[in-house]
């Protein structure tokens, strides 16, 4: 059985189309990673995924379950960390998890030995009895993880939850959904920080305008966009642009004090930059070929280049 | 429908919001200065029979307070962003406008009750029908927590803006209720413009249930208010859903 599955989910806001056509399926025990720019539909469809957001057009099943006709029963399988990963500023650290965990009618043995694991896991044990309003960001965002996972979902889902995070909260946020994924929970996480995707995802979907532009592994997504491959050459004196003009180099570019060399065979470019050199008298200080880079499809995809 | 995660969420929404919400700064002020103040300004040093007027008094009361809480639970927690993440646990819209009423409701029985312990041992209030007065406690409660959420449901992220709509409609409502001129001296118009509020009803249950001379059937005054309730629960959900479907 699929974790999630979305069918061609719609949602429009007025004349703007945030949502255009999305579907998507991701089988139990992966990482999916929904990677786009700001403003591409990530949110608005994590939104209709937890059921928050009612769908103008199109279906989402949790484990089975219709999140739109049976939310309760859907709701149960799944950990939500929304954007900005809110939790309640009155309450204590403790207090937020416990509270959560009622939500889920785990007993209070599970609520209170639960709790204490994951405030232990997420170094938060000596300020559980803090009021959340006395938290750094980072903390705060420990805490919504924490409510996440308390009754340890089957099904992970986190909005950007490493925005604007220092690198310790970061790490364990991180090594979190790690864990999470390793006792068996799916996880899915929108994010724009294409490291942290290429890092941590088994399948990303590029989302961009609203639409799915591609869909893959990091590696075959790299693959697909073989042509962004590149050299970068840098010469003892100024060149310009024309130097470059060959078959099979697709564009060049400065880049600081070198050019971008763009091409669909770095080494028949090398041999040319070589000869070129030679032929106008000059030497070459460095040079290096480059493999693509997700950064490099993501870029394509989302610019439409 | 998972009628036991449903009922399980409304208890658990109404926990929260009385952690939260009951000593916020809002609810103090609207759910129980105000109606103490307005008491004072009213019937100090005017020689009112407070017997007399005292049904008005409670009702007024049960009003405020009962509605002080709604008002503020969903924008302060739209303000706060937390609104997302409970719509995100398993919980349905129901289960959030019933928690938040029974928060209010709550608050409205339990403070109106030990103002009206203490006055009536201070004021050797007659009682006329015990079982009246804690069904009318309970009834108007649950009608002006019902309010309280309606009032909240407009579109905003800002508690203050729907405070103050809230002052708009309730402060309206006091004086068209009967409870400064008894409903047994009004004709006309007046009568008409009394009719027209929910609180008439209750003070009306109160007369009832204290003093035994009510000017409606008790049986009437409270379908009235079990109308009112479900007409406010409708339309609460109504605007709501509709929140929900713009994304606001």
């Amino acid at each position: 059985m699929d974790a999630i599955e979305a069918k061609n989910l719609r949602k429009s806001f007025g004349a703007v189309t945030a949502v255009d056509d999305v579907s998507i399926t991701i089988p139990e025990g992966g990482i999916f990673g929904f990677l786009g720019p700001n403003g591409a539909g990530k949110t608005t469809t994590i939104r209709m995924l937890t059921g928050v957001l009612i769908p103008d057009a199109g279906s989402v099943r949790i484990l089975g379950t219709d999140v739109n006709k049976e939310p309760l029963t859907a709701k149960l399988k799944m950990g939500v960390i929304p954007e900005n990963g809110t939790v309640y500023s009155d309450l204590t650290a403790e207090q937020n998890i416990l509270i959560t965990a009622k939500f889920y009618g785990m007993d209070r043995a599970s609520r209170e030995r639960r709790s204490n694991e994951i405030l232990d896991r997420l170094g938060l044990t000596e300020r559980k009895d803090d009021l959340v309003r006395t938290f750094s960001k980072g903390m705060r965002q420990r805490i919504s993880i924490a409510c996440a996972i308390v009754h340890s979902p089957p099904v992970l889902l986190l909005d950007e939850p490493t925005t604007g995070l220092d690198v310790y909260s970061r790490r364990l946020v991180i090594d979190t959904v790690r864990h999470m994924n390793r006792e068996g929970s799916t996880i899915l996480l929108t994010t724009h920080n294409i490291e942290e995707a290429n890092a941590l995802c088994n399948t990303i979907s590029i989302i961009n305008k609203g639409k799915i532009v591609a869909t893959g592994s990091p590696e075959k997504l790299k693959k697909t966009f073989d042509t962004s491959r590149y050299v970068e050459v840098s010469f003892d004196q100024p060149v310009g642009k024309d130097l470059f003009a060959a078959p099979g180099i697709t564009r060049a570019e400065p880049w600081g004090d070198k050019w971008r060399v763009y091409t669909d065979d770095p080494d028949h470019a090398v041999k040319h930059l070589a000869s070129v050199a030679e032929r106008e008298h000059l030497t070459i200080v460095s040079i290096a070929t480059s493999n693509p880079t997700l950064e490099e499809a993501f870029v394509q995809l989302t610019a439409g280049v | 429908m998972d009628w036991k995660t449903f009922a399980r969420s409304i208890i658990v929404i109404t926990e929260k919001n009385m952690r939260i919400y009951y000593f916020k700064g809002p609810v103090v002020v609207f759910g129980l200065l105000f109606p103490l103040i307005m008491f004072l300004t009213f019937f100090i040093g005017r020689n009112l029979d407070l017997v007399l007027f005292f049904p008005g008094f409670l009702g007024m009361m049960l009003f405020f307070t009962a509605s002080s809480v709604g008002p503020l639970i969903t924008p302060w927690e739209k303000r706060e962003k937390t609104y997302e993440r409970l719509l995100s646990l398993p919980v349905i819209l129901e289960s959030i406008i019933i928690g938040d009423l029974l928060a209010g409701a709550i608050f409205g029985v339990a403070i109106t009750t030990i103002v009206f312990a203490i006055c009536a041992v201070l004021l050797h209030l007659p009682i006329a029908n015990a079982g009246l007065l804690a069904f009318s406690f309970v009834l108007g409660s649950i009608t002006f927590a019902a309010l309280g959420t309606l009032l909240a449901s407009p579109t905003t992220d800002n508690p203050s803006n729907i405070m103050m709509l809230s002052s708009l409609i309730r402060l309206p409502l006091i004086f068209i209720s009967g409870i400064f001129i008894p409903l047994s001296q009004l004709g006309g118009w007046q009568w008409a413009l009394t009719s027209l509020s929910p609180l008439t009803y209750l003070v009306d249950l109160f007369h009832a249930a204290l003093n035994g001379n009510a000017v409606y059937p008790s049986w009437l005054d409270a379908l009235v208010l079990v109308i009112v309730i479900l007409l406010f629960i409708w339309c609460t959900k109504v605007i709501q859903k509709r929140n929900l479907v713009k994304g606001i």
